[in-house]
């Protein structure tokens, strides 16, 4: 719906539909229960008005079970729509396991997408209908926050850390994407557009785009990053030096020096990069250098994709 | 002779305005303690976070300055409320001397504290000079942590020596068998106590039997 | 109440000989005093010219928005106009607003005492208040900043541009005023009541004034101790926010919002307690719900203390924790939902005049519930993943800080004007006001919270042409409120000279404060009230004129 006033924005997914729903609803409820206030408010001044010789005989000054349920009642049926909400938000927290995964990487003031092909965009991000998408995102500087209108969601994106969103798209058609964190001067000018097209024309589409992007996957660029960044010189089978062997680390619980253990998700993966002895692997030295200023996050998201696909070593439990 | 502060405005009665002036300096020590209640909640943050390296970074804090230091103030405050004590027993003299004694502790802290940032100077963990050299990143983020908070202790209690000192020298206050003024003036001076002794094990404990 | 009879009997000449605004004409006399009183005045002219100051940027910030393009102001320099607007309407306008003017003037009035418990201190108050304010002068001359009032990190301490380090520094500085006024007043509360005033006979006025003082003594050092970070952080490197180093930036924002949010109670609170007095008085007759009212202040001052999080539920923030903060936050509404119930049910079979006060006080319940509503539907998880962050919450926050707050406060303004000035103002006009003013309001606002559901965010200087409608209803509504707010200034200032001179009570309300003369002498009282009876003791016994127009 476009045109000088449209009533609602678009709405492009399952979850945009039950949330209208539930602040439909919820909207209707506080209004019936806040308009009689405001009616009586109005009823009282005329009607009690000092120049009308009605009864005020026997005014109250204090009744505890009037209070009380009108304390306790509204509040009770507000927690009703509370575990409603709570219980979307849980599911909006929590990705589908195998999730289409895109890496977002946002920068004053632009999006950068990289999805797992290899394929970058920049402010326009294309998806396949009616799957799940799983944004991992980071900045470069400042606080983002990547926003869908038409999804109803919004994530703030940190520097330094990962944070993700997901949704479903089960409406194809261009959608507004827009920050929603103030990062500075053309805070205002940083969004973009959501393509969401049906599953073949996605397939079609991505093939199209191997000119612009590398011709490697992003895993297949986190290989070469690997070794061109001396990665494999520690890491790899042959090395003299005592580090952590990263065949299948992605996903499993990893001991630290502290006691502590830990899962390896793109998190911790990205830390282990970027600030190496905040979470040192148990019987190891603390003596992998930091490449926090060498590299971007682009790259790390690269390096995070390569090691995400790595099987585990021949053998070992699942 | 008892000799008392002179009555102000609003008040009528002595004994409300003196009631006044002490919960007054409890309501402001109260909000010094939400100040420094700051401080903490970033040093429970950043420990969360990085666990490990905040216990290592802690390690190579000076414990012997530390633990001086944690001395040196317990001592002082002690004099702080034996000050009020004697004036309670109309023992100005000792009143003063004990007050001038918790300052002099005072002014040892700060004296060691000096020595211990003079030392952390030299093996270049100050942040800002061009000798900087940290072992990693997080000590970097550490040694911040220790200077925004220590220095913000220590110009609370240089406050606090002003305080002791014009108490000290404060004739009337001394004489004041209701130990009014050195009451509320020891109450800061216990907060400022009552603050290193959590920053120390804070900063100086975490790391300390590894 | 015989004392009483005595100040509301004296002479006309005789009042105006001993008021307190007589007692000397000197600029010394006014910038030295220690009067509580003069003292409010002081403030009431300063954070009037910083509501103007305010209020321009405000315009500017709505010519702006006329069009979706940049036409009036370049990006940077509208990040700075709304920068600003927020930096001195929450610092040093809403804050300070009622407290240090209304509370200032009648706390001692209200418990039957001469002054405030510590009144060079109230005096210091205004004073380092002053400075800050300066200070911010100095940064809108300067250019202004381009942080948002919230200074988020890293932007704030890494990328910002302007006069960062000073507008930080001038709201610290604020922050001190602030503090030294709420002991004062916590004191003043506790150690000053006149014989017979107990806790449960105190105005309904003086329980939201405590609670607010608890807010200031106890959130207001955990702001400067967060500003302390970032201006170390800024200034000298020495940051813990950093995330190259391992620094957290939602660090900030927790300890950010752990202040703000109680701030946006110290915002609220004072406007409810001048509420229970509006309405009392208008329907002369006791508050329903006494205790209720008076614990309800206090609910809101701690559980305000435990919400948060609720501006952070997108931030990254745990989801466990994001929960327990939406419960919480849903939870707070309870007792402000309780305020307005009793409202309510005080004006059912009361004795009714409709005047100025009562109908800023109507226009007040309106608007605070119509905020406070969508302020639920800001509190459930799932909407705020939709409206954080956009005109949703631009127009919650001002429709209860503005269809709020301000409107408290012009109705506080209005009610004791007569006791503040001696004089009565004209009431057809203020009525006029009143009602202006609360149409501009809601034109202003409503339409916000469309643009927001429809997802235009804030902050945003150019925006998508389908939001110009409402952009331009939003705008239009803006103009007729700046019309409504000039208002009381021409026809207040020239009651002044021309208005009628009020009675000790014109409203024929209870409350020590009326029992006085109008304006009151230097030291209040001519002898020391004592107090026998509850505080909204109707029908009066010695009812006075209600001769207001």
């Amino acid at each position: 719906m476009i045109g000088p006033f449209h009533p609602i924005a678009a709405r492009a997914s399952e979850h945009a539909r039950t949330l209208d729903l539930l602040f439909g609803s919820f909207g209707a409820m506080v209004a019936v229960l806040t308009l009689p206030i405001f009616v009586l408010l109005v009823l009282f001044a005329i009607r009690y008005r000092t120049t009308n010789d009605v009864n005020r005989e026997h005014a109250e000054s204090h009744n505890l079970w009037i209070e009380l349920s009108w304390s306790i009642i509204p509040f009770l049926l507000t927690l009703g729509f509370f575990v409603w909400a709570t219980s979307l938000y849980f599911d909006l927290r929590t990705p589908p396991p195998g999730a289409y995964t895109i890496n977002v990487v946002a920068k004053q003031w632009m999006w950068k997408f990289q999805h797992p092909d290899g394929t970058a965009e920049i402010n326009e991000l294309h998806v396949p209908a009616n799957t799940p998408v799983r944004l991992v995102m980071t900045s470069r500087d400042v606080i983002h926050s990547l926003y869908f209108p038409a999804l109803r969601i919004k994530q703030d994106v940190l520097p330094g850390r990962y944070t993700e969103e997901w949704f479903e798209a089960d409406r194809p058609g261009t959608y507004p994407l827009r920050c929603a964190e103030f990062c500075g001067a053309d805070h205002s000018v940083m969004g973009g557009q959501l393509v969401v097209l049906r599953p073949e024309r996605y397939a079609n589409w991505l093939e199209h785009q191997g000119s612009f992007g590398t011709s490697a996957t992003l895993a297949g660029q986190g290989e070469r990053l690997f070794r061109d960044l001396g990665c494999s010189g520690c890491h790899g089978p042959a090395s003299a030096v005592k580090a952590p062997d990263l065949a299948g680390v992605f996903g499993r619980p990893v001991g630290l020096t502290d006691g502590n253990v830990v899962m390896a998700d793109e998190q911790y993966l990205h830390d282990s990069i970027m600030l190496p002895n905040s979470q040192v692997v148990g019987g190891y030295p603390a003596i992998m250098p930091t490449y926090g200023n060498l590299i971007e996050p682009e790259q790390v998201n690269a390096l995070v994709a390569y090691l995400k696909q790595l099987d585990p070593p021949e053998g070992s439990p699942e | 002779m008892p000799e008392q502060r002179e009555l102000h405005e609003p008040f009528h009665q002595r004994e409300r305005q003196e009631e006044a002036d002490r919960l007054g300096m409890l309501v402001f020590i109260g909000s010094e303690a939400m100040l420094f209640g700051g401080i903490f909640a970033a040093a429970l943050a950043l420990r969360l976070l990085h666990p490990h390296e905040f216990t290592s970074a802690s390690a190579h804090m000076k414990l012997w300055h530390g633990t001086a230091n944690t001395a040196v103030l317990l001592t002082s405050s002690l004099l702080a409320a034996i000050a009020v004590e004697a004036a309670r027993g109309g023992r100005a003299r000792w009143a003063g001397r004990a007050l001038w004694g918790a300052a002099a502790l005072g002014m040892l802290f700060l004296a060691i504290k000096a020595h211990e940032y003079w030392l952390e100077w030299r093996e270049g963990v100050v942040p800002g000079p061009p000798n900087a050299d940290f072992g990693s990143r997080f000590e970097q983020l550490f040694m911040n942590f220790y200077f925004v908070a220590t220095g913000l202790h220590a110009l609370h209690l240089t406050a606090g020596l002003v305080l002791l000192g014009i108490t000290a020298l404060n004739r009337r206050a001394r004489h004041d068998r209701g130990a009014v003024l050195i009451g509320n003036v020891a109450l800061y001076w216990h907060l400022v106590d009552l603050v290193w002794v959590f920053l120390y094990p804070t900063i100086y404990l975490a790391g300390a039997g590894r | 109440m015989s004392a009483a009879a005595i100040d509301a009997e004296r002479e006309p000449e005789d009042v105006e000989r001993t008021s307190y605004l007589r007692a000397g004409y000197s600029l010394r006399s006014w910038f030295f005093t220690t009067d509580h009183k003069r003292i409010a005045i002081l403030y009431l002219f300063s954070i009037s010219f910083f509501f103007a100051i305010g209020g321009i940027a405000a315009a500017l910030i709505r010519l702006d928005l006329l069009t979706p393009g940049p036409d009036l102001l370049s990006n940077d320099g509208y990040n700075r106009a709304f920068s600003l607007h927020g930096i001195i309407m929450v610092w040093f306008f809403l804050i300070p607003s009622i407290p240090n003017t209304f509370g200032n003037f009648l706390i001692p009035l209200m418990i039957g005492a001469r002054d405030l418990a510590f009144p060079r201190l109230n005096l210091l108050s205004w004073y380092i208040y002053i400075f800050a304010g300066l200070l911010t002068l100095l940064v809108v001359l300067g250019g202004g900043v381009d942080t948002g009032w919230t200074f988020y990190t890293p932007l704030t301490t890494m990328y910002a541009n302007g006069m960062v380090v000073m507008a930080v520094v001038a709201v610290f500085i604020s922050g001190f005023s602030t503090i030294l006024t709420g002991l004062n007043f916590i004191v003043t509360i506790h150690k000053l009541r006149a014989p017979g005033m107990t806790w449960s006979r105190l105005p309904l006025f003086i329980w939201s004034h405590y609670a607010v003082s608890l807010i200031f003594v106890l959130a207001t050092p955990v702001l400067a101790v967060t500003l302390l970070l970032l201006l170390a952080e800024r200034v000298f490197g020495i940051g813990v926010f950093d995330p190259s180093l391992g620094g957290d930036p939602l660090l900030f924002q927790h300890l950010f919002w752990f202040y703000s949010h109680p701030a946006v109670y110290i915002m609220v609170l004072p406007a409810l307690g001048v509420m229970s007095e509006l309405i009392t008085s208008a329907a002369h007759k006791q508050i329903f719900g006494y205790w209720f009212v008076a614990y309800a202040s206090i609910a809101i001052a701690v559980i305000g203390f435990l919400v948060w999080g609720h501006h952070m539920f997108v931030s990254g923030q745990s989801i466990y924790a994001s929960t327990v903060f939406s419960f919480l936050s849903l939870a707070v509404a309870v007792p402000s939902a309780i305020k307005v119930f009793n409202w309510t049910a005080t004006l059912y079979k009361g004795d009714i005049d409709i005047s100025a006060p009562l109908l800023f006080a109507m226009g007040f319940i309106v608007l605070f519930v119509a905020g406070g509503l969508t302020g639920l539907m800001l509190a459930m998880l799932a909407i705020d993943v939709h409206v954080h962050d956009t005109y949703f919450v631009v127009a919650h926050f001002h429709y209860i800080m503005v269809g709020g707050t301000v409107t408290a406060f012009f109705g506080a303004l209005h009610y004791w004007w007569p006791k503040i000035t001696g004089r009565m103002y004209n009431e057809m006009l203020a009525r006029i006001a009143a009602i202006t003013i609360l149409v501009g309001f809601n034109l202003t606002f409503f339409p916000q919270y469309m643009l927001g559901y429809e997802g235009m965010p804030r902050r945003y200087h150019v925006y998508p042409p389908e939001f110009q409608v409402l952009h331009v209803l939003s705008s239009a509504g803006a103009g007729l409120l700046a019309v409504g707010y000039l208002m009381p200034l021409f026809y207040l200032v020239w009651s002044l000279f021309k208005g009628a001179r009020a009675s000790a009570n014109p409203w024929g309300a209870t409350g020590l404060e009326w029992t006085t003369s109008s304006p009151p002498p230097k030291h209040n009282f001519t002898e020391q009230p004592v107090v026998v009876r509850g505080p909204y003791h109707y029908p009066l016994k010695h009812p006075s004129s209600r001769d207001h127009a």
